[in-house]
């Protein structure tokens, strides 16, 4: 079972979280249901710092054994900080998706992107459809 | 989606099920980490009922399998495995099948499962080709198969069958009997450790599973999907029909050179030999990753920033903790320590030939 997802953040569709810092910035991370969905992460492919993307674009690549999956930008910004310690411990994505596991900091480009995002209880929805 | 007669356990356990080759098969149960590693250090059970059985029987039954496949069968004794390859006619692989010598005049086959339909085909136009006494049946629909692999696999077949184990060599087989139903145990498997490959009639495979489960989780057996399976055998250096080796490869670009008997005559030889003859030009070699990144089915390879050929299996290796890969590539590029690189998305990161298997059992 995957953990509850935190209502202090917000979803994309694609299963990508993103928490607002309040300060123009934002965290960005796969959801618990998605590395449960892909398990066995052993490989995270970082963006450079300084790399800008428009919402629903590539931003990282996740790897397990068998799979290799985007992680797509939630909102349009540009990298500020990677969380480095997923190079050579790409497992944290799987024991903490919404915390250790975090991908990326991103300066936000249009806060209004972030109001077409799911909250916690759509975001709830919409696995409970994807897994019937 | 076809399924096995054990689709219902693998739904009962969770299993993440994927299409392979029109199958619903188990990708995993839990983790292909996991089920890797059980194989590793005790043992795992792997539904293979996919796979395809072709029965040959009659007095040229052998006279027909030597023309059709490339190794010299004359020498099999009953009760012995051989691994052979079936060609077409330009002397690309249809198949690499295991030969099994049932009795004198019946053999049966094992087929890949998505190669089973054309290993019919070609071998029955042989066959009809050359007028040979002997019949063909595909026998696959009827018949289960599975895999229990790994150190302890012994330990655990030996509780459900009154045959001693002890005495059943690597590329063997007898007639026997599983939890009291009739079985053929054959030692052999694609994973790089002892085991066996059991095959019983599909009606009675749930049976044998569901007392192989029994009789193995005490002993750290867990069941393994398809994931565990291809992670096992590329780490074993094993090809992949399908994604190593297509109809357009030849014996002589993999390492299967040895299974080509050049003293007989067999179906897709004079092709064979006019390529043995002009030499061959790509060939595929193991490289490990130096860089980072997980090479990838398809990725190019490159050497001085020329392209030298492509990825034909790439993975993560759970044994060896890095990534790991089989390319096709230039035959002068394939020396061990040669220095490639692979492209992986946007970027190039450096590789090297390491020599074949990856992963070697201590005996």
């Amino acid at each position: 079972m995957s953990k509850p997802n935190p209502t202090d953040r917000l979803y994309s569709k694609d299963h990508e979280w993103i928490l607002d810092r309040g300060d123009g910035t934002a965290s960005v991370g796969i959801t618990d249901y998605a590395q449960e969905m892909l398990t066995d992460i052993v490989f995270v492919e970082l963006p450079p710092i300084g790399k800008k993307v428009a919402a629903g674009e590539p931003l990282a690549v996740v790897e397990s054994v068998k799979s290799v999956s985007d992680v797509y930008s939630p909102v349009g910004g540009e990298v500020i900080a990677v969380n480095q310690t997923l190079e050579n411990t790409p497992e944290l994505v799987n024991q903490d998706a919404f915390g250790e596991g975090w991908i990326a900091q991103l300066k936000v480009v249009d806060p209004e992107e972030l109001k077409t995002l799911l909250d916690a209880a759509a975001y709830d929805a919409l696995i409970q459809e994807e897994k019937h | 989606m076809k399924k096995t007669p054990l689709y219902d356990r693998h739904a009962a356990l969770n299993a993440k099920i994927i299409d392979f080759g029109g199958w619903a098969m188990p990708v995993q149960y839990t983790s292909v980490i996991e089920e890797h590693r059980a194989t590793r250090a005790n043992a795992a059970l792997f539904d293979i009922c996919h796979m395809g059985e072709i029965e040959v029987k009659g007095p040229q039954a052998l006279d027909l399998l030597q023309f059709a496949l490339t190794r010299d069968l004359a020498g099999q004794k009953t009760g012995q495995v051989k691994l052979s390859a079936l060609l077409n006619d330009r002397g690309g692989i249809i198949d690499d099948l295991t030969v099994y010598k049932m009795d004198r005049d019946f053999y049966m086959l094992v087929t890949n499962a998505t190669t089973r339909e054309p290993d019919f085909q070609r071998i029955r136009s042989l066959l009809e080709e050359k007028k040979f006494d002997a019949s063909l049946a595909d026998v696959s629909d009827s018949t289960g198969k599975l895999d229990l692999q790994g150190p302890r696999s012994e330990a655990i077949l030996q509780t459900l069958t009154p045959d001693d184990l002890k005495n059943l060599r690597f590329y063997w087989f007898i007639p026997s009997q599983v939890a009291g139903i009739p079985a053929i145990i054959s030692r052999s498997g694609y994973t790089g450790e002892d085991g066996f490959e059991i095959y019983a009639a599909g009606e009675e495979i749930g049976a044998i599973w569901d007392s192989l489960m029994d009789a193995g989780t005490g002993l750290g057996m867990k069941p393994a999907g398809l994931g565990a399976r291809d992670t096992l055998r590329l780490e074993s250096g094993m090809m992949l029909n399908g994604q190593d080796i297509t109809q357009e490869t030849c014996p002589l670009e993999v390492p299967y050179a040895w299974l080509v008997d050049w003293s007989k005559d067999f179906a897709g030889k004079p092709a064979l030999a006019a390529i043995r003859e002009r030499g061959v030009r790509k060939k595929l070699a193991g490289f490990e990753m130096t860089g980072r990144g997980i090479a990838r089915h398809g990725y190019p390879v490159t050497k001085d920033g020329r392209e030298i050929g492509s990825v034909t299996s790439g993975t993560f290796s759970p044994t060896l903790n890095k990534a790991i890969g089989l390319a096709f590539v230039n035959s002068e590029d394939t020396a061990p320590d040669t220095e490639i690189s692979i492209g992986i998305r946007d970027t190039v990161s450096p590789a090297k030939i390491v020599p074949l298997p990856f992963y070697k059992r201590q005996k």
